[in-house]
């Protein structure tokens, strides 16, 4: 089981955490074209190497946050602080 | 062959002065403290153990360890155990399996004579068609499936689980593993080392040399005086992502089997080499063993393993059983050397007894025939480390090729030499994992932000600077000039695999599926590396071309009881639950919670609250407690509907859509203050519904002030409905004006109930009822329950459950999320429409439900069917006519008391909306009712005047 290191609680099983998948920013919802909210919510890059994701620490600090993994070598990179906004792109 | 017992060996395992006495197939026999129920049958004179799985061939004794394919029997109501491992024990009634009607009479040994019938494939050949007579092939196939008998009235025994973060994990406890499992100790580390047999040592063992004895006590001493944890007859089973191991131990003093999850900073792999038997016509007859198992019988269990005996041997492991035959007096009729290009070509006598040895042309009469053809390198936890071994010819074996930092090899996995090396190389490993142990662990402290900062830089990542073990040169042997068995445990000969191979199954995990064999209870550990070796003849290629399959977990098989384990997920009850068992309540499992379900007649109970007043648990509903100036923000951009205006004191219902438009929750929820509200959800979306709060709050609306808690189980929640329940209410409130002027339908109120403060009560409720929903703080929840109990006694108070309230609320026509809707129904199919406010500036899935308002989607309507009697199934499809096309289904269904007729919920395509229309509804026998869609959701009181009175 994967070691997900939390900003607050640190590595921790990630049965203990819930998945929320790759980072999406969420488009404006009065002026978004059915492609795009529809990409906003079914379409992911899938891509084998660096990925940033979003998770949340049900189990301990209940915090969602973002992290870049390595989808290929499940690496972690020095997460942000918590509260980052969800980036990744547009 | 004549097994026997010796006079007492210097190295056995014994106690002899303890007799154990047990049963094997009804006849009684006696054993030793210290066997294992293999090496006391073999000592009693018994060769035959099993019958193979598909011929039913009888089969002997072939390694006498663990991995022994022929070696499994019945032990009481535990089928399939190891007789080759598991220890005797007095009272043991031993069986063999898979016989019928006894182990030497097996009719099924006719088999043997259809065997051309059952070659790679036969099950998938023969079975496939027709499928009509799939269910009489079924019965015919069970009687002939291998394995022991399951009774189904067996005692529940206790399996535990544990969990453990040791530094260092070693699996395997042979020299280079206990050697290794010392160093990382001295060095600091926390070390579990973990052995799969019943003591440490590994082949040191069943050495008979003194110099081994001399070594082995002295790394016992060792161990016994260092703080490393050793656990014996226990399997590390699998690896996992970042080193997460499965160790099943089967050593506890209490529980039958404990699982262990261990996170192992590093993983020390030392398992040592697994002795490979040889292919060749005859291989599997009672009387051709490994060179291993002659010497485990003789030098631990003193056991005698024939008379007359051929060795054939390629290594040194064979000339010491040779030279321990000798010593006890088993003649040795000839020795044929691999090293020098010699083979045996084939092992004849009886249908049980090994007779003679052919070699080189030469018919040798022997009872026994010793085979030392060389290793099988059991790589299974670097394969699972992500590793891929790679083969060499001139050792004939694997060796691993790059694992990842955190797994190191030792022992006869890494090299070959002198005993001195093999501990110098393990104490090397030992020192290097405790190193970068060390380092993992700075670099996980590091990541633990908030926590006690570590001290210094992280240590670097210490450099393998191990001295390599050598590699002992080794012929390749596989199979000898006739064809034998391949796979003991599924009965696959090499033919068969050459078979496959030209039937076009010559990838090895095809051939692998398709012959099954690498797929019995050896988990490959004795074929992999012969199945592969026959399919590379087959295409002419070499093993390092033909490639190998991948071992997976686990590393040997584990037992169900093990895998399910002690279950630590809590059910949950509230605190009234007390009071619903003393009142002869009948319970249903609902997500995690114990609810009441019904006390006897839950039709009684919903007349009850219909004409008097009824209370009902509901507890487990979630509750969200909201705090701060941004709340009405919050609530616009969950709910469809508007929240901008709810009054202090109000409460109001809303839907919630996720961002795709589907339902995902509703409830209700009530301003208690300026800045404070109360949130329920659902009782099934409590968790779901906080978490996705959390989101928004957390992720897209950070600059928001809202605070939430989660309060589900912080009161207990108590309904009271019926036309009497302001009267009952009233009795046990202070503080609160109840008359319908004061305190109106959809209103909340801070209140007393029974003497407890700061309750909240509101006047809302699913029944269609007057109805006071009570939330009191838990600790008080039954002193709260009971107080109303006791004053509703004249008005005919009483319980209702779970199944009353679902009749209700269907009689009311209330959808349920997940029960009516499912994960397509758009927030319009609801006939909620109203509710969602497309004129707001934003709210989950917005955009999605304006494009849906545009188009007809299918709805949820009330449905009766024309017969009054008749309550179709649940999911029960809606179709056309006598035709098969779908156009809805039943989506909850029940009897009403109230009205006296079935009444239904369902789903239907726009066409079949609109109030009025006929439908027909396919029963589950098979049967079409014609049904009648309602005007409204409501079957019973469509303008809902009982709930506001
Ligand atoms: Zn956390």
């Amino acid at each position: 089981m994967l070691l997900v290191p939390c900003p607050n609680c640190g590595p921790r099983n990630s049965a203990d955490l819930r998945y929320g998948g790759e980072s999406h920013a969420r488009p404006d919802p009065a002026t978004a074209t059915p492609q795009q909210w529809r990409g906003y919510l079914y379409l992911r890059d899938n891509p084998a190497g660096w990925l940033r994701e979003t998770w949340y620490c049900r189990s301990g600090c209940r915090r969602w946050f973002t992290l870049e993994r390595n989808t290929a070598t499940n690496e972690f990179r020095t997460p942000p602080m918590p509260g980052d906004k969800r980036g990744g792109k547009a | 062959m004549t097994m026997s017992r010796l006079g007492p060996q210097p190295t056995e395992v014994l106690d002899r002065s303890t007799k154990l006495r047990f049963r094997w197939n009804g006849k009684r026999f006696d054993g030793f403290e210290g066997d294992t129920i293999a090496s006391a049958l073999a000592a009693a004179g018994e060769h035959v153990f099993s019958r193979s799985m598909k011929y039913h061939r009888p089969r002997g004794i072939l390694t006498a360890d663990y991995w022994d394919p022929n070696l499994m029997v019945q032990v009481g109501d535990d089928p399939n155990v190891r007789a080759g491992n598991r220890l005797l024990e007095a009272g043991m009634d031993v069986r063999a399996q898979n016989v019928w009607p006894s182990l030497h009479r097996d009719i099924k040994a006719a088999n043997s004579l259809f065997g051309r019938f059952l070659t790679a494939g036969f099950y998938y050949k023969t079975f496939m068609r027709p499928a009509w007579l799939w269910p009489t092939y079924e019965r015919v196939l069970a009687t002939f499936a291998p394995g022991g008998k399951i009774d189904l009235d067996t005692p529940h025994r206790y399996h535990d689980k544990r969990y453990t973060h040791p530094d260092v994990v070693v699996a395997g406890a042979g020299p280079a593993g206990i050697e290794a499992a010392l160093a990382a100790a001295a060095a600091g580390a926390r070390v579990l080392l973990v052995e799969h047999e019943h003591a440490v040592g590994g082949h040191l063992r069943y050495s008979s040399s003194d110099s081994d004895q001399a070594v082995l006590a002295e790394l016992r001493a060792a161990l016994d005086a260092s703080e490393v944890e050793v656990l014996t007859n226990s399997t590390v089973t699998g690896r996992y992502e970042d080193n997460w191991l499965g160790i099943v131990q089967r050593n506890h003093p209490i529980a039958v089997e404990r699982l262990i999850k261990a996170r192992a900073k590093v993983l020390v792999a030392a398992p040592g080499l697994i002795e490979r038997p040889y292919v060749f016509s005859g291989n599997d007859r009672p009387g051709v063993i490994t060179s291993g198992a002659a010497r485990r019988l003789i030098n631990l269990w003193g056991v005698k393993p024939g008379e007359r005996a051929v060795v054939f041997t390629a290594n040194s492991e064979g000339d010491a059983a040779a030279a321990d035959l000798d010593r006890v007096g088993v003649e040795i009729a000839a020795i044929i050397d691999g090293r020098e290009g010699k083979r045996v070509s084939s092992a004849q006598g009886s249908s049980r007894a090994l007779g003679a040895v052919v070699a080189g042309g030469n018919r040798i009469e022997a009872d026994l025939l010793v085979v030392a053809a060389g290793w099988t390198a059991p790589t299974s936890l670097l394969n699972m480390a992500g590793d891929r071994p790679v083969h060499d010819p001139a050792t004939a074996r694997f060796f691993p090729s790059d694992p990842p930092g955190n797994v190191l090899a030792t022992g006869g996995l890494a090299g070959d030499g002198t005993l001195d090396e093999l501990r110098a190389h393990g104490a090397a490993t030992g020192r290097l994992a405790a190193q970068r142990a060390a380092a993992v662990a700075h670099r996980l402290q590091a990541m633990t932000a908030r926590a006690r900062p570590v001290d210094g830089d992280e240590p670097a990542w210490a450099p393998d600077e191990r001295t390599p073990l050598g590699r002992d040169p080794h012929p390749e042997l596989y199979r000898s000039d006739t064809h034998g068995m391949v796979d003991f445990s599924e009965d696959v000969g090499s033919k068969d695999l050459v078979a496959a191979a030209h039937e076009g199954y010559d990838s090895v995990e095809l051939a692998k599926r398709y012959t099954t064999s690498t797929m019995g209870p050896s988990q490959g550990k004795l074929e992999t590396v012969n199945t592969v070796a026959a399919i590379a003849e087959a295409r002419g290629e070499t093993i390092a071309q033909v490639g190998t399959t991948v071992w997976r977990p686990p590393y040997a098989p584990l037992t169900l009881g093990a895998l399910a384990g002690r279950v630590f997920e809590p059910v949950r009850v509230s605190s009234i639950h007390p009071w619903h068992e003393a009142n002869g309540v009948s319970t249903i499992i609902a997500g995690q919670w114990m609810r009441p379900d019904h006390y006897g007649d839950p039709a009684a109970e919903v007349r009850n609250v219909r004409t008097n007043v009824g209370l009902i648990d509901v507890t487990p509903l979630g509750k969200l407690d909201l705090r701060g100036p941004d709340i009405p923000k919050l609530l616009n951009l969950l709910y469809t509907n508007k929240w901008s205006k709810l009054p202090v004191g109000k409460v109001r219902y809303g839907m919630m859509c996720a961002e795709d438009g589907v339902v995902l929750d509703d409830g209700v929820t009530g301003r208690l203050g300026e800045d404070h509200y109360l949130m329920t959800t659902t009782s099934s979306g409590a968790g779901g519904v906080w978490e996705w709060v959390e989101n928004w709050l957390q992720t897209e609306r950070p600059d928001w002030k809202v605070h939430v808690t989660p309060v589900t189980t912080a009161y207990v929640s108590i309904n009271v409905a019926g036309p009497k329940a302001r009267e009952l209410v009233g009795r046990v409130t202070e503080g609160v004006d109840l008359s319908p002027d004061a305190f109106p339908y959809m209103e909340v109120r801070l209140a007393t109930v029974a003497g407890v403060d700061g309750c909240f009560m509101w006047r809302i409720g699913f029944t269609g009822e007057l109805s006071f929903e009570i939330h009191a703080p838990s600790g008080h929840g039954l002193h709260v329950w009971e107080a109303l109990m006791d004053a509703g006694q004249d008005l005919g108070v009483g319980p209702f459950g779970l199944e009353g309230q679902r009749i209700m609320r269907l009689e009311k026509g209330h959808f349920i999320v997940g029960q009516d809707t499912d994960g397509l129904t758009l927030g319009p199919s609801t006939g909620l429409s109203p509710l969602i406010k497309l004129d707001k500036d934003d709210f989950a899935g917005m955009p999605e439900l304006a494009w849906a308002a545009d188009r007809s989607l299918p709805m949820i309507v009330a449905i009766q069917p024309d017969d009054p009697n008749v309550v179709p199934d649940e999911a029960s499809q809606i179709v056309r006519g006598n035709t098969n096309e779908i156009l809805g289904r039943i989506t909850s269904a029940r009897m009403s008391p109230t009205l006296g007729r079935s009444i239904c919920l369902g789903q239907v395509e726009p066409e079949l909306a609109a109030g009025g229309t006929k439908v027909t509804v396919l029963l589950t026998s098979g049967e079409r009712v014609s049904a009648t869609v309602m005007d409204h959701h409501a079957h019973f009181d469509p303008a809902g005047e009982r709930l506001r009175g």
